[in-house]
């Protein structure tokens, strides 16, 4: 069937089979990488994308429900040009939210639709927004500051620039 | 996973008789549960009926103590909803504790009762507010509806379109979360209605249940106190790697304590 839909700011247009998983549409055919799969089965939030601005996970997604939508990825959270990071990046790499990275664009993809809800988010709210983001390395603490920084330098006036 | 069909009906009638022509079809809310049981082959449905495409079966509406949710809304838009946040808001609550934000996002309150899992939180909700769960041909009420794991008295092509709730005078409801998957170890959902008081009891037996003990103590005394004696009978309720039965007939007492607590909030 034709799937058209908007990715990352371009229209799209597929042929796909109405079983193909939007994670493996992503990685296998588009050649966007930056979504992971983890569990597969819908636990670990590592393929959190967002479907019409709302985070959902990737792995438990027909392709079929993008038709009309608007996906937007990890590769797409900063618009075009090499090497520019969000603010909620930045604040990943500044805090040092992750250690072996695996869980980080799903992470991402979900604290930037919360903090676009909660600017000053408090260390709970962070906690209660990251429970479908499971992490194996750190333990959490520094992935909290790092929301908690994201959210802040996404609603400062210098955001955006 | 195995290849199927895929149709999008515009309507309710056409999604049914999609249904009924083909047994071996199945309808499609948000997949949070379909779909991984599709991928672990646990069900190879020769035919999906999405019912994204069915406009009428969305939305939030109040009609005057009378608060009707669609079968496709999504437990986000319940747990944000202003209305829903009048009217019951232990409701919107409940909505707001399932899971996590991007199944909230894709879940629905149709997909969750008529899957009938025995930990999830809805039920608890419909059989405690005394719900009428609405489908393409009849009005079920919510006590005729749980028959057990998994099972429900909707029939094979029936399609479930709303569910129509009471406002309380008031309600509560607590849980105490599977840490892993946010599924209720055990719930209790709590509520004073013009009709008497109705206690639901959720992830602690095969299906959800009414404790008649505890509506009886509340109706006479509103308190989480009134409670703090009474116990169901653990020979009844599930025993897992999660907890053992004893244990869970222990924590349905303390939940519905704090549901009471909440409701008097
Ligand atoms: C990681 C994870 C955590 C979760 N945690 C919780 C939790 O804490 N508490 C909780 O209560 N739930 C939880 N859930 C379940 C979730 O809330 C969904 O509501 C539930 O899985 C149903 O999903 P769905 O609405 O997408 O329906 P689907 O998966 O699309 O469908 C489920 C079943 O219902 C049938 N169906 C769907 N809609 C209708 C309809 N309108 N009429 C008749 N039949 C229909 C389908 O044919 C299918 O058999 C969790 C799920 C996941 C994946």
């Amino acid at each position: 069937m034709k799937i058209r839909f908007t990715l990352n700011r371009e229209p799209v247009e597929i042929e796909a089979e109405p079983n193909l998983l939007v994670a493996d549409l992503l990685r296998d055919r588009l050649g966007l990488t930056g979504t992971h799969v983890g569990c597969d089965t819908s636990q670990c939030g590592a393929c959190v994308v967002h479907l019409d601005g709302k985070p959902v996970k990737s792995c438990t997604l027909l392709a079929p429900a993008l038709d009309g939508a608007v996906l937007l990825t990890i590769e797409g959270l900063t618009g075009p040009g090499a090497n520019r990071l969000h603010p909620m990046q930045k604040a990943f790499h500044e805090h040092h939210g992750l250690q072996c990275g695996f869980c980080t664009p799903g992470m991402v993809m979900t604290a930037v639709a919360f903090a676009e809800a909660n600017p000053s988010p408090s260390d709970g709210e962070v906690r209660h927004a990251l429970e479908g983001n499971i992490c194996r390395c750190t333990g959490y603490q520094n992935i909290v500051a790092s929301v908690i920084a994201g959210a802040a330098a996404m609603h400062a006036p210098s955001a955006g620039e | 996973m195995k290849a199927f069909d895929y149709l999008k009906p515009d309507a309710v009638p056409a999604a049914v008789g999609a249904l009924a022509a083909n047994p071996d079809a199945k309808l499609l809310a948000g997949g949070m549960t379909l779909l991984p049981t599709m991928k672990q082959r646990l069900a190879e449905p020769a035919a999906l009926i999405d019912l994204a495409g069915i406009a009428g079966l969305k939305g939030i509406t109040l009609d005057g103590d009378t608060l009707t949710i669609g079968a496709m809304t999504p437990h986000a838009e319940v747990a944000a909803s202003a209305t829903v946040a009048a009217a019951i808001p232990a409701l919107a609550a409940l909505a707001g504790g399932i899971g996590d934000p991007a199944v909230r996002n894709r879940g629905t309150i149709g997909g969750s009762l008529a899957n009938c899992d025995p930990s999830a939180d809805y039920p608890a909700a419909v059989l405690g507010l005394g719900a009428t769960v609405i489908t393409d041909r009849r009005e079920i009420a919510a006590d005729d509806f749980f028959l057990g794991l998994f099972e429900t008295a909707l029939e094979a092509d029936e399609l479930i379109t709303a569910v129509r709730f009471p406002r309380p005078l008031r309600a509560g409801y607590a849980k105490f979360k599977s840490p892993a998957s946010r599924y209720a170890l055990v719930g209790v959902f709590v509520a004073e209605t013009v009709a008497g008081v109705r206690v639901a009891v959720t992830g602690a037996a095969a299906s959800v249940f009414r404790a008649p003990a505890f509506e009886a103590a509340l109706a006479a005394d509103f308190t989480p106190g009134a409670v703090a004696g009474l116990s169901v009978d653990a020979a009844d309720l599930n025993a897992d790697i999660h907890a053992e039965a004893s244990y869970r007939a222990h924590l349905v007492t303390v939940m519905a304590k704090r549901a009471v607590a909440a409701a008097l909030e």
